[in-house]
């Protein structure tokens, strides 16, 4: 298949045509492209690399399956998926990578590198075999869900992760703090809701700095939500500490009050916290002490999200807002550039999970996505393609629908073009 | 005028003019009960449901009253005995009280929203008869009827609500419907017990149980339930009733006639002692009293407005 892509905007390369021949970019075809598509100086950027997200597969396919939850990314822009290993059975061992890799493999709509268990059964006592899981393909290791139990077992967890060149991902929330149902403060107080204060973040963020300092070794935070959390890890990054951060959508486009009305569509984990804390993550992905924006794509069935408040599950969907939301309220607003924000969602990622994608060059698999930056749209979400529809971004009105996305030189999203 | 909504979720949801209209129309019915024929028509051919997840005395007695005197179909479930205890959800049990031409459904439960949750799903009016941690706005609005009866006006009333402010409903509509018809709202009790941002309501947070009462008009003390012990929250009931119990002594500090309230049930010893419970100064059975006109009032605007549409 040899696929050349005209009149577009292409970011993170210095070119007027792409050319894609099985799979990778090359700067010559062998013969005369199959199709050319002419993007009508629609924006294209090296394929999205989401390094955080769940797609419920094994054990949880009625919310979500890799099927269904690769497409959604596909139509996200996204090319590469990084999927939490709190399935069920959890993937803890080797043969539930192998077998959420063959089936990504073969009803997959973009590529899935899983994230195996940092802890057997994410129970938060012995360590997974990450040797064995590594052969199979996984690119990382988290107990994501809950914070790796103790300080003691993020001291091995780091110390083993590092024979193998895994990352380790970490949750991070003070478990005894944490029995609330949204932000403590003054939201909390109106609606009578149980909250969980912003230092029960903070405390397992500065936990983890700590140890990693002490073994010189690195960490990554994931979906940090508070001002502190992006303060204490400014600090390490200047004292060289090897940590990196994630952050979330959510993180940045909502406050607490998003939970007004007992909306359980503004139920996440961490939870929205208050202006100020949405204020301090744009300025920590603008001055780099946040590195990669993830979605913590969590898909719920209706049942779990038109329920009473507190008992419904926690997190939204993201796939399909992902984009949409950062360009719009980051780089539109001016918060970031535009490479900034492909430095987020593509390139970071790909260095720090060592992908080998995250730019558009002559050698690379082929991941791509488009979109228009110029038109708004309404993002509408009974046209989602999820199984799941827990958003509470329904009728945003935003910038950066995707246009095409091609994964590996495959088309795998197109929109009228 | 008619309340803008079917439902009566919280303090919340209301505005001043709502309140007053409520408080009024109180009145009228109280008046209603003390003559002696204490039946009118104007629920006549409607039907009324009470369900509860929890446990109420007053609360649900006076409900059932109401209706009954304004010729209701009234009928109760709490969740013993009913397909709740079969795992039935909160939204399928409400539906089917829905579907049997239900006009108001008055309900508790034991979490916040539950009613928030149920209300725009249902053709019937939903009554919220205290809701977890969150509103019990029937409960703040028979406290204000009763503190209109003693000063003729709630504007620049000072209140003062002692006690458990965190998980208390009654505390919180209290708060937010006095600061809506312009009371002065001051809370103390422990600080384990009192929640952040209740500042940004426009009450005042005060250090001691002391504080609070100096110059009060009202003083409320909530309940406090016995099993927060465990959860350290404080330390024991004798330290309690010794540091944050409304005595005779704290009283002293109010301004002359105050009067002291409790939404009851009341651990006496505790929250105040009996001395005071019994006092001249009590009008807790004043407030269960008004209960039963406060709630026919709400039952009356509900309906009118559901009539007019």
């Amino acid at each position: 298949m040899r696929l050349r892509l005209i009149h577009g905007r292409f970011f993170g390369c210095e070119r007027e045509e792409v050319l894609i021949e099985d799979g990778f970019f090359v700067n010559k075809l062998t013969g005369e492209p199959d199709r050319t598509v002419d993007l009508q100086g629609a924006a294209a950027f090296p394929g999205l690399i989401d390094a955080h997200c769940h797609l419920r597969d094994p054990g949880y396919e009625y919310r979500e399956d890799i099927a269904s939850g690769t497409r959604s990314a596909a139509k996200g822009g996204f090319t590469s998926l990084l999927p939490m290993p709190n399935t069920n059975p959890v993937c803890d061992n080797a043969s539930v990578v192998r077998s959420i890799v063959t089936k990504a493999r073969s009803e997959g709509y973009t590529n899935v590198f899983p994230i195996g268990a940092a802890s057997k059964g994410l129970a938060g006592k012995e360590l997974a075999e990450y040797g064995l899981m590594r052969e199979e393909g996984i690119v990382a290791v988290s107990d994501d869900g809950k914070p790796i139990a103790t300080a003691d077992l993020l001291k091995k967890v780091l110390q083993y992760a590092s024979d193998f060149d895994l990352p380790v991902l970490n949750h991070c929330e003070e478990m005894s703090l944490a029995n609330g149902v949204m932000n403590e403060g003054s939201v909390s107080t109106e609606l009578g809701l149980r909250g969980i204060p912003s230092a029960a973040e903070d405390i397992m963020i500065a936990r983890d700095i700590l140890i990693a300092e002490y073994l010189r070794l690195p960490i990554h935070i994931c979906h940090v939500s508070t001002k502190g959390g992006v303060r204490m890890i400014r600090d390490a990054k200047r004292r060289g500490v090897r940590i990196t951060a994630e952050t979330c959508p959510h993180y940045f486009t909502l406050t607490e009050e998003a939970c007004l009305g007992f909306d359980t569509n503004a139920k996440m984990n961490p939870p929205l916290r208050t202006k100020e804390d949405v204020e301090a993550i744009q300025e920590g992905l603008r001055d780099g002490t946040i590195d990669l924006i993830v979605t913590d794509h969590a898909p719920h069935h209706q049942d779990e999200k038109e329920i009473e408040f507190s008992l419904a599950n926690n997190g939204i969907v993201g796939f399909e807002t992902a984009f949409a939301l950062s360009y719009t309220y980051l780089v539109r607003t001016k918060i970031l550039t535009i490479n900034q924000l492909i430095a987020c969602m593509s390139s970071n990622p790909s260095r720090l999970f060592r992908l080998n994608r995250g730019a558009i060059e002559d050698g690379m698999p082929a991941d791509i996505a488009i979109f228009d930056l110029e038109n708004a749209f309404t993002f509408q979400r009974d046209k989602m393609v999820s199984k799941a529809r827990n958003t509470p971004y329904d009728g945003y009105r935003l910038y950066g629908e995707t246009r095409m996305t091609i994964c590996g030189g495959r088309i795998t999203y197109e929109k009228l073009l | 005028m008619t309340l803008r909504s079917k439902d009566l979720l919280g303090m919340k949801e209301l505005n001043p003019e709502e309140i007053d209209e409520i408080l009024r129309t109180a009145e009228m019915m109280k008046m209603v009960l003390s003559s002696g024929n204490k039946k009118t028509s104007h629920l006549q051919g409607k039907s009324v449901v009470t369900l509860f997840y929890e446990n109420s005395t007053r609360t649900r007695l006076s409900f059932e009253m109401a209706s009954k005197f304004m010729g209701a179909a009234s009928a109760n479930i709490t969740t013993s005995g009913s397909s709740v205890n079969k795992g039935e959800s909160l939204i399928d049990t409400a539906r089917t009280i829905d579907v049997m031409a239900t006009d108001i459904l008055i309900m508790r439960h034991n979490q916040s929203g539950a009613p928030h949750f149920i209300a725009p799903h249902l053709k019937a009016s939903v009554v919220n008869a205290g809701d977890g941690m969150n509103e019990h706005p029937t409960q703040a609005l028979l406290d204000m009827f009763t503190m209109k009866e003693s000063f003729h006006k709630l504007e620049g009333l000072n209140v003062a609500i002692c006690g458990d402010i965190y998980h208390s409903r009654v505390a919180r509509s209290n708060a937010i419907g006095l600061r809506k018809m312009g009371a002065n709202v001051r809370v103390a009790g422990p600080a384990t017990m009192i929640p952040p941002g209740m500042e940004k309501y426009g009450c005042t947070l005060a250090k001691t149980v002391r504080e609070a009462v100096e110059g009060a008009d009202v003083v409320m003390g909530l309940r406090l339930q016995l099993e927060r012990q465990n959860k350290s929250l404080f330390p024991s009931v004798s330290e309690y009733a010794r540091f944050y119990s409304i005595s005779p002594e704290i009283l002293s500090h109010a301004n002359p006639g105050a009067i002291v309230m409790h939404p009851g049930p009341c651990n006496h010893g505790v929250e105040m002692p009996t001395v005071i419970y019994d006092s001249p100064q009590s009008v807790i059975n004043e407030q269960v009293k008004n209960g039963v006109a406060v709630r026919m009032a709400v039952l009356y605007l509900l309906m009118a407005r559901r009539n007019q549409e």
